[in-house]
C-alpha cells in the first residue's frame, strides 16, 4: 500500500533522484567499474522504493539477487577482461545524438500514455489475487505463488538450471595439464602391447626387454658448498 | 505533493526506461554496458509492476516481477558467459567485430 504521509513522499523523491542519478552515470560513465558501482547503488535505492511501494519481499530479493549476484558477477567479467576501455568509447559522442533522439521520442511517447491513461472502475473486482489484509506480504505472496504459479515457479527453476548449465559450457576449459582419464587412449593401447614368451626363471636381462631409463632430468648446479663460511651466508638467501 | 500515487512511480519507470534505451545507444561498442542497460530496463519494468500491484492490491503484479527477476538473472549469466568466451577468441568485445562471425 502506498502510504500518505509526507515522510514516504519526502524519502521517494530522495531515493527516486538518487536512483535516476545512478542510472545516468551508468549508461555515461568513462571507467566500466564505476558503471558496476553505480548500478548497485541504483539497486539499493530501487528496492527502496520496492519497500515505500509496500513489496517488502521483492525489495530484499532485489537486494540479494541483484546486488548479491547479478552486479557481483558484472564486476568479475569487467575486472577480469582485460579490455581497453578507451577505444571502447570512440563512437562516444557520435551515437550521443541518435540515442538522444530515439530516447526522447519514447519518452514522449510515453508521457503521452501516461497522461491519457486512466484506471479502470472495474478494475478492482477484476483483481486475481487480492492483497490480503491480515498476512505479511512474504506470507501472502507464498501463499499464491506455490499454488495458483506452482507450474511457472517450476519453469522459473528450470531457466535457471539451464542458465547455469549454458554460462558452465560456454565457459570451461580443459587444463592441458589435467589428469582426466582418456578413455580411447586406454582402449587404443591394447594393439601397441605385445605379448612375449619368457621362459621359466630368465631374467628380463636375458630377455632383452629391458625398460629404457627414463631421461634423466637436468641436475640443477651443484651450489658450490664451501667450507668457507662466508659464501653460504652470502648465498644461501638467495638460493634456498 | 508529496503524496505519492502511481504516476510518480509511472513517471520514474519510464525515465529509467528510456535512460536504458539511451545507454544502449550510447555504449554501441561496449557490450558490458549494453547488458548493464538491459538491466535498467528490467528493474523499470519491475518498478510499474510493483507499482501497479500496490495501488490496485493486487498481488500478481508482484509474482510476475519475481519472475522477470530470475529471468534476468539468467541473461546476465549468459550474455556475461557469450563475452567471456567471445574475449578469448578475439581479444575485443566489440559489438561491430561480432558481425565477422557471420559465414
Amino acid at each position: 500500500m502506498i502510504t500518505d504521509s509526507a515522510i514516504a513522499g519526502l524519502a521517494f523523491y530522495a531515493f527516486s533522484a538518487v536512483l535516476i542519478a545512478c542510472a545516468v552515470m551508468v549508461v555515461t560513465s568513462r571507467n566500466p567499474v564505476h558503471s558496476v558501482l553505480f548500478l548497485i547503488l541504483g539497486f539499493f535505492n530501487a528496492a527502496a522504493l520496492f519497500l515505500i511501494a509496500g513489496a517488502e519481499f521483492l525489495a530484499m530479493i532485489l537486494v540479494i539477487v541483484y546486488v548479491g549476484a547479478v552486479a557481483v558477477l558484472f564486476l568479475f567479467v569487467v575486472m577480469m577482461l582485460d579490455i581497453d576501455f578507451a577505444r571502447l568509447r570512440e563512437g562516444f559522442q557520435r551515437y550521443a545524438p541518435i540515442g538522444a533522439v530515439i530516447g526522447g521520442i519514447l519518452f514522449l511517447e510515453l508521457v503521452f500514455v501516461l497522461a491519457t491513461w486512466q484506471s479502470s472502475g472495474e478494475a478492482g473486482g477484476l483483481r486475481l489475487n487480492p492483497t490480503p489484509s491480515t498476512v505479511s506480504n512474504t506470507r501472502a505472496i507464498g501463499q499464491v505463488l506455490y499454488t495458483d504459479y506452482v507450474f511457472l515457479f517450476q519453469g522459473a527453476g528450470l531457466i535457471l538450471l539451464v542458465a547455469m548449465m549454458g554460462a558452465i559450457v560456454l565457459t570451461h576449459r580443459d587444463r592441458a595439464r589435467s589428469r582426466r582419464q582418456d578413455i580411447q587412449a586406454q582402449i587404443h593401447r591394447r594393439t601397441q602391447i605385445e605379448m612375449a614368451d619368457v621362459p621359466v626363471g630368465a631374467s628380463i636381462g636375458q630377455m632383452g626387454i629391458l625398460r629404457p631409463l627414463p631421461p634423466e632430468e637436468p641436475k640443477p648446479k651443484a651450489v658450490a658448498h664451501g667450507h668457507g663460511a662466508h659464501d653460504d651466508h652470502g648465498h644461501g638467501g638467495g638460493h634456498h | 505533493m508529496l503524496t505519492i500515487g502511481l504516476s510518480h512511480y509511472l513517471t520514474v519507470g519510464a525515465i529509467l526506461f528510456v535512460l536504458g534505451i539511451f545507454g544502449i545507444f550510447l555504449n554501441r561498442k561496449n557490450i558490458i554496458v549494453i547488458l548493464m542497460s538491459i538491466e535498467l530496463i528490467l528493474l523499470s519494468v519491475n518498478l510499474n509492476l510493483v507499482a501497479f500491484s500496490s495501488t490496485l492490491g493486487d498481488l500478481t503484479g508482484q509474482i510476475f516481477a519475481m519472475f522477470i527477476l530470475t529471468v534476468a538473472a539468467a541473461e546476465a549469466a549468459i550474455g556475461l558467459a557469450v563475452v567471456v568466451i567471445y574475449f578469448r577468441n578475439r581479444g575485443s568485445i566489440e559489438v561491430e567485430d561480432v558481425s565477422t562471425l557471420k559465414g
